[in-house]
């Protein structure tokens, strides 16, 4: 017990501080680091909540592919981080204020919750303790949440055609082998007069 | 004190919420980091869901967390596929300059 608070503190406060990093690093690059942080210690938070496929699933997902893909954009741009970083200190006020209203409103809502008597009687899927965390989650998505499942799947194949579609670029000037073209010339033989050190 | 209950939970996802929408007003222009507060954000709403669903043992908060998940991944490549694009074609990521989409 004493060990699961201990973990739940340092997985806590490691994931919180490497938030601030996040967001106040000058390097966008230090930035992706710190958020792999994150997502670290927010997987180690669920294991502490007894969500181990989740816990995996957000380091596979998370640490895998979002923020290699971060890494991979926020390198491949070629930006200039003294320019992005101008004016930050006139936006501090502004977000500070925002933020503290939105943390007063929160703990606001969050010191005056109750659970209802009958919340019992309305969990949708009792968590059974027979069975690992893992095959339980896939007993529930493969049977009720089967539609839903399949409409997660259409989402990802949408993204990746979106993706795929937005950074395709056609670029002029570049030889490429036409096969539909040299299949229909036929029996033809022609000669070309191929200046020196032009190709055709 | 080391009896770990739900608003522990609670507490450190409010305060990662809070961070990302900070993050937000702090980066205005740098379109690279609001998309990490925005992911920031979502994590910090994994996490609400997570602790409830072990806290009251239904698993339904666990399947929507892996719904949430596959939404941010499609998110994230969407938008940094716009972002790459929009570059290409002005050389920069500044917010103010993404005022090209009218009409």
């Amino acid at each position: 017990m004493i060990i699961a608070g201990l973990a739940f503190y340092l997985f806590a406060i490691i994931a919180v501080a490497a938030a601030v990093m996040v967001i106040t690093a000058r390097n966008p690059v230090h930035s992706v680091l710190w958020l792999i942080l994150v997502f670290f210690n927010a997987a180690g938070l669920f294991l502490l909540l007894q969500a181990e496929f989740l816990a995996m699933t957000l380091v596979v997902v998370y640490v895998g592919a979002v923020a290699v893909l971060f890494l991979f954009v926020v390198m491949m741009l070629d930006l200039n981080t003294q320019v992005l970083r101008e004016g930050l200190a006139e936006y501090v006020p502004l977000g500070a204020v925002i933020g503290l209203i939105l943390l007063v409103e929160i703990a606001t809502v969050g010191g005056s919750w109750l659970l209802s008597p009958e919340m019992e009687q309305v969990r949708g899927a009792v968590a059974r303790t027979d069975i690992t965390n893992t095959q339980a989650l896939g007993n529930l998505i493969y049977t009720d949440y089967v539609y839903l499942f399949q409409a997660a799947g259409l989402v990802l194949l949408v993204a990746m055609i979106g993706s795929i579609m937005l950074t395709h670029r056609v670029r002029p000037g570049v030889k490429k082998q036409k096969v539909a073209e040299q299949l229909a010339r036929g029996r033809t033989v022609e000669v070309k007069k191929v200046p020196t050190r032009g190709g055709i | 004190m080391l009896e770990i209950g739900l608003g522990h939970y609670l507490t450190v996802a409010a305060i990662l919420f809070t961070l990302g929408v900070f993050g937000i007003f702090l980066n205005r222009k740098n379109v690279i980091i609001i998309m990490m507060s925005i992911e920031l954000m979502l994590l910090a709403v994994n996490v609400n869901l997570v602790a409830f669903s072990s806290f009251l043992n239904d698993l339904v908060g666990q399947v929507f967390t892996l719904f949430i998940l596959t939404v941010a991944a499609a998110e994230a490549a969407i938008g940094l596929a716009i972002l790459v694009v929009f570059f290409r074609n002005r050389g920069s990521i500044a917010v103010e300059d993404i005022n090209q989409m009218k009409g």
